[in-house]
């Protein structure tokens, strides 16, 4: 099993009031799975996300990678964590607006001090697998929506993860990109092999997972995990 | 591509905000830079006058001050030479060495010198410039420093030149260039015919002006009896500070007697205080640099904390964060001390002669120095806002629905 949460739960504390975004979330997802999590907006998906990514510290649960146990990570070593095996891709595209789109896909190999050689010869690959090899030196704002996406695609994967972490990789973008942006996310699965977790409201981008949850108020509900 | 990289990206993106981020920290090492070249310059400048001046107590004619004398125009006042044998019958004690001396700015083969009178045994042996050796401002705190330490000052061991003939002149470095002469060669002044005997050294005193001749070939020369413009005199730093000036003004009436301690005290309380004013405006540079540039980089790590964000979930550890930011801090420091350093110097050396009637130089030494405080400052100023950046929520802005 790539990763394991048992019994994951977070609470908000604001002002005195309390959320619980996440309940009693139990989780597996399988080496070079495709999981599709869907639920209704603020059901905790994105906070599923940032907890299995060390960027939200969750109140209750333990979480798994491979045979590490995650949740007592100090914040260095779930910087090392993610760097190391995790890959984003979130809902605003998140590049660095001035940084042209080679440079972009380099952040991770930048942020490991890799040799400037490798890094380009590298970032160069990762466009041109996503389709934009002629738009390298170009900035995020002089690409359209979906171009830019498929630029932090090509970021999510410089570092080589196991498992990428998509929120709502589609939301902002109309059906005919979404589902470039889809396929794309599964022929990367499927050649590969990098596990991909990706949360979405929306049950058409689901289709393009392996397998399926379903979460709301914080809860599974069909915690099937199916192959879809 | 690598964090710096990184850093200096941002930088060249938004370089119209970087102005703001750098005036305080430029205009400051602009002023330390300023304040320093200008005080070098005025310690230099005493010990010009002192070196000029060649002995520690000056007889002038009643009125005179010491810049007419280094003017020396045409009717600058003048007194009777006899003054020399009173100083010399009164016996004081403490008088070492007398040197009356006559000058006067004159056209020489077409080019305008100062022509000094002197009696070659006794002026030409108290001139301690006439030695090999340059002059160095540091000096100026020995011969200043109260004790006025003629005998032990190893400038002032003599060179004597006895003989300076009647039809005989001496050079400095600068009049023998410009008239082209050479030791052996004539000069024509004022219709006397005058060997040149010896051309001295460059001294960077009003020394290299000058054309030295025999003081009485000089006033037979000039129609004017036997007056004197000046008498340097030597005199021991104890008998000064007990008094030898006051008995001069006793022996010598309608003179001015000073000491070079008088005449350059000013200057000198001058240099102490913009000594001290140098180390008020570095504190103040310290302080007002510092917080300037913490100011703007709080500005800036807020206005990125998106991208801040995006690193840290890209894996990048909090030190890394610091350290990206910290490049940055060091950029603008460069930057900064550079430009400060470019604008202080201009800034200095332009306005100098006409605003402190002073030749200011550029401290070239200062460079690495003005970068250094520069850079020192913007690292300190930097670390609360890099810290406090480094210690963003990155969720946070990844949770925009
Ligand atoms: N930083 C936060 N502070 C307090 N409550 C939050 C915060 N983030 C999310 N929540 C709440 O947690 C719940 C789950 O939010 P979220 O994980 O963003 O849902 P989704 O991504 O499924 O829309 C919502 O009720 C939301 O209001
Ligand atoms: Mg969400």
């Amino acid at each position: 099993m790539l990763l394991t949460t048992e019994n994951l739960g977070k609470r908000y504390e604001r002002r005195g009031v309390a959320v619980d975004a996440l309940r009693a979330v139990d989780l597996e997802i399988e080496e070079r799975a495709f999981v599709a999590v869907t639920g209704p907006s603020g059901s905790g998906k994105t906070t599923l996300l940032l907890t299995l990514a060390g960027l939200l510290k969750p109140t209750a649960g333990r979480i798994r990678f491979r045979d590490k146990q995650l949740e007592g990570f100090s914040d260095a070593q779930w910087a090392s964590f993610r760097h190391a095996n995790l890959g984003f891709v979130m809902q605003n595209f998140s590049l660095v607006p001035y940084l042209s789109a080679r440079e972009n896909v380099t952040l991770p190999l930048a942020i490991a001090g890799s040799k400037g050689a490798a890094q380009k010869k590298r970032a160069t690959e990762l466009l041109e697998r996503v389709g934009l090899g002629d738009r390298a030196s170009h900035l995020p704002r002089e690409l359209s929506a979906g171009q830019q996406q498929r630029v932090a695609i090509a970021r999510a994967l410089a570092n080589e993860p196991a498992l990428v972490l998509a929120d709502e990789p589609t939301g902002n973008l109309d059906p005919a990109l979404a589902t470039d942006v889809l396929d794309l996310l599964r022929s990367l699965n499927e050649e590969s092999g990098t596990a991909i977790l990706m949360v979405t409201h929306s049950p058409e981008a689901a289709r393009a997972g392996t397998h399926r949850v379903h979460i709301e108020d914080g809860l599974v509900v069909d915690a099937s995990l199916q192959p879809a | 591509m690598n964090l710096a990289g990184v850093a200096w990206k941002e930088l060249s993106h938004r370089r119209s905000s970087l102005v703001s981020g750098l005036v305080a920290i430029t205009l400051g090492i602009a002023v330390i830079v300023g304040v320093r070249s200008v005080t070098v310059a005025s310690e230099h400048a005493v010990a010009v006058k002192l070196d000029s001046l060649g002995a520690n107590v000056l007889v002038l004619p009643q009125g005179a001050t010491v810049d007419d004398y280094h003017t020396a125009d045409i009717d600058a006042p003048t007194f009777p030479e006899e003054y020399v044998e009173r100083m010399v019958t009164s016996a004081l004690l403490g008088v070492e060495n007398i040197s009356p001396k006559l000058t006067r700015r004159l056209k020489v083969e077409g080019t305008p010198l100062v022509l000094t009178g002197i009696l070659p045994d006794s002026e030409v042996a108290s001139k301690p410039t006439w030695q090999l050796e340059g002059l160095e401002g540091a000096t100026v705190e020995h011969v200043c420093s109260g004790k006025l330490g003629a005998h032990a000052d190893p400038r002032l061991q003599r060179k004597v030149i006895d003989v300076l003939g009647e039809d005989e002149c001496i050079l400095g470095y600068e009049a023998a260039h410009r008239l082209n002469k050479r030791e052996g060669d004539t000069i024509e002044v004022e219709g006397v015919t005058l060997t040149v005997n010896t051309v001295l050294s460059a001294t960077g005193t009003v020394d290299d002006d000058r054309l030295f001749m025999h003081l009485h070939a000089m006033q037979e020369m000039l129609g004017i009896g036997a007056q004197v413009s000046a008498i340097e005199v030597m005199g021991c730093c104890e008998q000064i500070s007990e008094g030898l000036l006051s008995k001069l003004r006793n022996v010598l009436p309608d003179t001015r007697v000073t000491g070079i301690a008088q005449i350059v005290s000013t200057q000198i309380e001058t240099n102490r205080l913009m000594d001290k004013i140098s180390w008020g405006i570095l504190v103040i540079v310290l302080l007002v640099g510092g917080l300037s540039i913490g100011n703007y980089m709080w500005g800036n790590v807020t206005q990125r904390r998106r991208e801040i964000g995006i690193l840290r979930m890209l894996g990048a550890r909090r030190a890394r964060i610091i350290g990206l930011l910290l490049a940055k801090a060091i950029v603008l420091g460069i930057v900064g001390g550079l430009l400060g350093y470019a604008l202080g110097t201009l800034v200095v050396t332009i306005m100098g002669p006409d605003t402190l009637g002073l030749q200011v130089r550029a401290l070239p030494g200062w460079l690495g120095g003005s970068v250094l405080l520069a850079v020192t400052v913007a690292v300190l100023g930097s670390l609360l806002p890099a810290w406090l950046a480094s210690r963003f929520d990155p969720s946070a802005n990844m949770q925009e629905i």
